[in-house]
Order: structure tokens, then sequence, then C-alpha cells
């Protein structure tokens, strides 16, 4: 436990000494969501019926953007190799990576949500939904996108291939997060779906570690 | 075991030298068949008219866009758990027809949608749960290729191949539910259990021609793969120098 406890660290450290990361994925996040209404036009209305699932995609492609580096730099530079060499298993060491991803990427979407969900005039009944649809999707997106993060390392044109990857898998949790918050602006009940929410969370806890340090194990051996 | 013995791409060939052929006549012979009673010897139907003949590419087509995928994640566990190289080759040289399979479903779905839904692309559930098969494809056969190592290339994909599988279902249910929560019933799959037996054994038909010729292709894909190997093995060993004794050689077709 102490040896995840250290990486998470050591990455959260990492990250606020290189500055800018977090900072730039949630300005990625706000620019995006903001060209929507130049592209669909300033109606009210049109904002808020989309407002819901153009806040899931931005969130979803800015959680992406910063995933390519998630195990790369580590992995060019070798220190990835002492960490798998160490006695802490490889899957602990993913699953503090994948942490430290989530504090510096999903975690500050989530402060930046209130803002836009103002901007796209998010009805006020699905304003806490969404964000309790993003605290509950965006560590699965961090666990889904870890997998593909370490399958990508060592290959030609990583960033690319990763979103052709990880986009298709981010499908459920989005379809999720959006219906869930489409439901409680129409009034009806979204326990369901943030059950589900949960529920895929839960599964990709252990698997996504566990395939992710496959695919570094994978890596290293060439 | 079996199994084991074909994992020596050599002696994998001389099997596919003797199954080839078969597959290749099989092929041959459904497709004969099928189109025969497909195209002539069924009725139209009474509501669709002669449309209703797209069924016999369309419907196989998914079959197969399915079945690839499947094929493809088991042989990729096979490759994965055994380090069998045959079934990683199997694995990689599936995708690009699985892929295939997938386009042309999702294409003669919207050759057909357009005379009787009135539209060529509809968000129905189904629809888009295939064209998210099409894009897993084409998300395994980018990383299996994005390596300078093919043999690396192969191990990655098949972790993706296996997190695809898993995912699969997930995806189906979520989009199944994201359909009816959205929007009413409005699409109608035509169909049901009953069908009669005059487009039932046309349909089978063509959907045996579709394996048939699925094994074929693949036959000769992993012959290509394992062609290629040796074109490879063969060049490295002209830049390394001269060739090293034969005890020392990788085995053949596998890196």
């Amino acid at each position: 436990m102490s040896g995840f406890w250290t990486i998470v660290r050591r990455d959260l450290k990492l990250a606020q000494r290189q500055g800018m990361d977090s900072y730039m994925v949630v300005a990625f996040f706000v620019i995006a969501v903001v060209l929507f209404p130049f592209g669909v036009g300033p109606e009210a209305n049109i904002l808020a019926r989309i407002s819901s699932g153009v806040i899931w995609v931005a969130a979803l492609l800015a959680a992406m953007l910063s995933l390519e580096r998630l195990f790369q730099i580590d992995f060019e530079d070798g220190s990835l190799e002492l960490m798998a060499l160490q006695p802490v298993p490889l899957e602990v060491v993913v699953m503090a990576k994948i942490t430290a991803h989530w504090l510096t990427t999903g975690l500050p979407l989530l402060v930046a949500t209130p803002l836009l969900a103002v901007f796209m005039n998010l009805p006020y009944e699905g304003f806490w939904v969404l964000v309790l649809t993003l605290a509950i999707g965006t560590p699965s997106l961090s666990l889904i996108g870890a997998i593909g993060a370490a399958l990508i390392l060592g290959s030609r044109r990583g960033g690319v291939l990763l979103s052709l990857l990880i986009l298709p898998l981010y499908i459920p949790v989005l379809i999720f997060g959006v219906s869930a918050v489409d439901g409680a602006i129409s009034g009806l009940s979204v326990k369901a779906h943030l059950l589900i929410m949960a529920g895929l969370l839960v599964a990709a806890l252990p698997l996504c570690p566990w395939a992710g340090a496959g695919a570094i194990r994978q890596a290293l051996e060439t | 075991m079996i199994f084991h013995k074909y994992a020596n791409p050599n002696r994998f060939l001389k099997l596919a030298t003797t199954i080839q052929p078969w597959a290749a006549g099989a092929t041959g012979l459904f497709f004969v068949t099928g189109l025969y009673f497909a195209l002539l010897a069924s009725p139209g139907d009474y509501q669709q008219g002669e449309t209703v003949r797209i069924m016999y590419v369309h419907v196989p087509a998914a079959w197969m866009a399915m079945f690839c995928y499947t094929a493809m994640a088991m042989a990729a566990a096979v490759g994965l758990i055994w380090k069998h190289p045959v079934a990683d080759l199997a694995a990689r040289s599936t995708a690009p027809i699985g892929a295939c399979f997938t386009f042309l479903a999702l294409f003669t779905g919207s050759l057909w949608g357009k005379p009787m839904w009135g539209t060529w692309w509809v968000w129905d559930a189904r629809l888009t749960s295939v064209l998210i098969l099409f894009f897993l494809y084409l998300g395994y056969m980018a990383l299996a290729n994005a390596f300078d190592d093919p043999a690396r290339g192969s191990k990655a994909a098949a972790i993706l191949a296996l997190v695809g599988a898993v995912n699969v279902p997930v995806i189906k249910f979520s989009v199944d539910w994201w359909n009816t929560l959205h929007q009413p019933a409005s699409v109608v799959k035509i169909g049901g259990p009953a069908i009669h037996s005059s487009m039932l054994v046309p349909l089978i038909l063509m959907a045996l021609a579709f394996k048939a010729y699925y094994i074929w292709v693949l036959l000769i894909r992993i012959r290509g793969e394992i062609n290629a190997g040796k074109i490879r093995a063969l060049r490295l060993r002209q830049v390394h120098g001269g060739p090293p004794p034969i005890a020392a050689r990788p085995s053949q077709g596998v890196n």
C-alpha cells in the first residue's frame, strides 16, 4: 500500500512541478464546449437540449488528451522498467498511475463543470446529476484509457492510435452519463443509470489495471 | 495435444495446404447454389418485393461480423495464454476479413434501409452496435500494425481484442437501452422468427458460403503472414551477415 501512495505522490509532484498539464486539460474542456454555441447558434433551448451531451463528450475528449503521456514518459526514460522490478506488483503501480491521472485530470474537469453548465444553459435539475455522473464516470474513463495508454507503448504514431482504440470503449460510459442527466432534466428517476455507471466503475477497477499491467509487461519484454 | 502440434508454422502450412482446396471448393459450391436459390428460385417478399433478396447477403455478413470477432478474440486468448504463434497469426489475419464482413453488413443494410425505411441510416440500437464493432476492428488492425516488430503488435492487439470482447456485450446492452430511452420504436426490424423455408434454405446456403469463404481467405492470409515472417527473417540474416547455424535460427515466421 505504501508503494501505491509513493507512486501517486510522485506523479502528483511531477504534474505539479511540470505545471500546466491540468490547466491545459481544463482549458481544452472549456474551449471545446464554448465552440458549440458558435457552431449551433446561441438559442437557449437548443443549447439546453444538447448541453449534457456536449459537456460529456468534451470531458471524455479532455480526459483522453493527457492519457498518451500516462506511461509514455516513464517508458522512454526507463523508470517504468524500474517500477516493474520493484516488489510492488505492476498492477498496483498501474492503479497508482491511474489514480494520479484522475486526480490531475478528472477532478479538475469536475471543478470546471459548473461554469460550463452555465454557458450551455443546462437546466438546474440536471446540474447535480451531471456532476455526479462525471464524478462516477471520469474514474472509469481513466481506468479504461490506461489500457490504451499501455498498449501503445513503443508504437509508431501513438496519440491518434490511442483515440481509435479507446473511444469505442468509452461509449457505454458516455451513454449512461448522458441519459442520467437527460432523465433528471425530464424528471425521471436516475438511480438505475447511476447504478449502472457505478457497476461499470466497479468492474473496471480490478480489470483495467490487470489488462494494463499485462500490456506494459508485453512492452517491457521487447 | 493436436492443438500444440500446429504451433509449428510449417506443420500448420501442411494442414492448410490440405484444407485450402476443399474450402475453396465449398465456397464455390455454396455460392453457386446459394445465389441460385437466393436470386432465382426463392419468392419475393409480399411486402418488400424483390429487395428482400438483399437479406441473403446482409444477414450472413452480419453473422460473420460477430463470428469473426469471437474467433479473433479466442485466437488472441490462445496466443496470449499458450504463446501459440499460429494463433497470433490467425487473430491478426481474421481482423481484416471480419472488418470487411462488418462493412458489408453495414453497407447492404444501408442499401436495404433506403427502400424499406426511407433512410440510409438510423441510430437504431443494432446499427449502432455493428458500427462500433467496425470501429473495434479498425482499432485492432491499427494497433496490430503500429509496431516495427509484428510479433509485438500481435501481442498488444491480442490484449485489445480481449478487452473489446469484455466490452462488446456492455456496449450492446448500453446501446439497446440508449435507443429505447431516447426514441420510440419507430423502426421495427422486419422479419421475426417465422421465416418460410423457401427463404431459409437460400439464407443458410449463403451463410455456409460465407463461412467457407472465411476459412479459405483466412488460410491464404495466414500463409501470407508466415511467408512474410520468413522473408523478414531472411532479410535480417542478410543484414546481420552470414547465416547462423540451423539450430540457432529463430523459429521461422514467428518473429
